[in-house]
């Protein structure tokens, strides 16, 4: 059965980062995988300057 | 006949204890009573520490200068991710458990037992802190003083559980995206989340590094302040824990509220609630005259914001177990965790450059206002089993959306007094959102809350 892009890229993902994704988990992985997708979408379609600094050491 | 302390505050134990009306001793005994007679019902508590209590309680009784010890004989409880010497730090997984027992305690641990208070044992939560409901695969959930066929709220639900249920007056927890937050709500108690970087996090197992902070619960705003007090200070074990300066609030919580600019939150923080949530703010909104609402700009952006470096952070934490120990997780852990893992790095990164931008917008909102009101949690305590809740029309997972209203403020590390409003069959929280550093101004609006009678730990039928 051909798979969704999504799911073809978790197959891929899980290869390549070694991780166990067993059949019966992947629906819930899929789910969750494309909230996440869809809410950094949110975030990444925000235009902001290039000179915007990222905060991964967050100093308040 | 012992001496009931269920529901007595831990500055009227430690001044009892301090002027010889009680012991420290007689008062950790009867926790230890209460936590028999209630915890099979609540499940906060995962394990107890009674020999090594009874042995503080007794030097604190023993000790000369007991009547300075702001906390004395104060019985405490933490969530079970911070380090007890001699204890497994399960971070409510099945997995720890194998780890070797803590060496030595966490800082503040140690810091809260300086000042007299008396560590009885360790507390339920969701695993690993990834958790808004307080249920627990391998625990069993820890229950909802007020329902007990309701969430405590999580991640910190053992600690919402034992401080709500008169087990112990004080608790601590973490909040990475508003554990600390959303059990004070569910459970009716008080909690704080302090500035990131404010308390060390040193000795407590992580979740989200740049989105962690550990804070205490109460049942009122002095207990909050006592502790809060206590317990800071900078810390080298912590990278993240600031070289400043410890900035007492107990002393300032008689000032009062004259003078504080205090308003609501608007936009995004008055949407998808339930009317219970909007109520609660406008009681208490009402009380303090704060009658401008306000707008925290692009608050949506930085809750997806908040949401994408919790999964891929917590996913980078958890890499080799998902890889070598998968089966052993909460599946609907795992499940998430997977997910994270699989996220691509621009995506974060952009999420990181969001946060800096989002942080001066909002830190901005200063210059016309001391204080921001926004709801704690969309809801009053849900049913346990529950996964999914209506919010704006909406059918939502539970699990990942009790912190709508939580996440955009600790996404950029702003501390947050969190005040229980007693409504009726159920409490339900409001956060009062200040400035970085000004915690002791959240503190004066929350004591000013309690002594108007709006804000209230209401006390269960148990």
């Amino acid at each position: 059965m051909a798979g969704s892009p999504l799911d073809d890229y978790i197959a891929a993902a899980a290869r390549a980062l070694d991780l166990p994704v067993e059949p019966d988990w992947l629906p819930a992985v899929k789910a969750n995988l494309e909230v996440t997708l869809r809410l950094a979408t949110v975030v990444a379609d925000f235009e902001l300057p290039d000179t915007t600094e990222p905060a991964p050491v967050y100093k308040v | 006949m012992a001496d009931d302390f269920s529901w007595s505050s831990s500055s009227d134990i430690a001044k009892a204890v301090a002027s010889g009306k009680t012991s420290a001793l007689n008062v950790v005994d009867d926790a230890f009573a209460r936590i028999e007679e209630r915890n099979p019902a609540l499940n906060a508590f995962t394990a107890i520490t009674v020999e090594r209590a009874r042995a503080r309680a007794k030097a604190i009784d023993a000790a000369p200068n007991k009547s300075k010890l702001p906390l004395a004989g104060v019985p405490f409880a933490v969530k079970n991710l911070f380090d007890i010497e001699g204890i497994a730090t399960v971070a409510g997984s099945k997995i720890n458990r194998t780890h070797p027992p803590a060496k030595k305690d966490s800082p503040l641990i140690a810091r809260l037992e300086a000042a007299g208070a008396v560590l009885v044992g360790a507390l339920n939560m969701g695993e690993y802190a990834y958790d808004f409901t307080g249920e627990n695969v391998h625990d069993g959930p820890s229950r909802n003083p007020h329902d007990f066929t309701r969430m405590s709220g999580g991640s910190s639900g053992g600690s919402g559980t034992a401080v709500g249920g008169g087990m112990v007056p004080l608790a601590l927890g973490s909040d990475t995206n508003g554990s600390i937050r959303v059990p004070s709500s569910l459970c009716g108690i008080f909690g704080i989340k302090p500035t990131y970087g404010r308390l060390t996090r040193a000795s407590s197992f992580p979740f989200v590094a740049s989105l962690d902070h550990l804070g205490p619960f109460a049942r009122c705003t002095r207990d909050l302040a006592l502790s809060y007090d206590a317990m800071q200070g900078p810390d080298p074990g912590d990278a993240a824990c600031v070289d400043r300066g410890i900035e007492l609030t107990f002393p300032q919580l008689q000032k009062g509220i004259d003078g504080l600019r205090i308003v609501t939150a608007g936009g995004y923080f008055r949407e998808g609630g339930a009317r219970e949530a909007h109520d609660a703010l406008d009681l208490v909104a009402k009380a303090l005259g704060a009658r401008t609402e306000i707008e925290i700009p692009e608050a949506h952006r930085a809750r997806a914001a908040a949401y994408v470096i919790t999964t891929t952070e917590g996913a980078a934490l958890h890499l080799d177990r998902l890889r070598n120990q998968a089966t052993e997780f909460d599946p609907a852990v795992r499940d998430r965790l997977l997910a994270g893992a699989m996220v691509p790095s621009t995506l974060v990164v952009k999420a990181q450059i969001f946060r800096r931008w989002y942080r001066d917008r909002v830190v901005e909102l200063f210059k016309n206002c001391d204080a921001i009101l926004a709801p704690a949690t969309p809801v009053t305590a849900p049913k346990l089993g529950q996964v999914t809740f209506m919010l704006g029309g909406v059918e939502l997972p539970v699990r990942a959306n009790m912190g709508i209203y939580t996440q955009p403020i600790s996404f950029i590390g702003l501390p947050v007094v969190a005040v229980p409003v007693p409504l009726k069959p159920l409490p339900i929280g409001v956060q009062i959102i200040t400035a970085p550093w000004r915690e002791d101004i959240g503190l004066r609006i929350a004591y000013a809350l309690e002594k108007m009678g709006v804000c209230v730990a209401p006390k269960p039928n148990l």
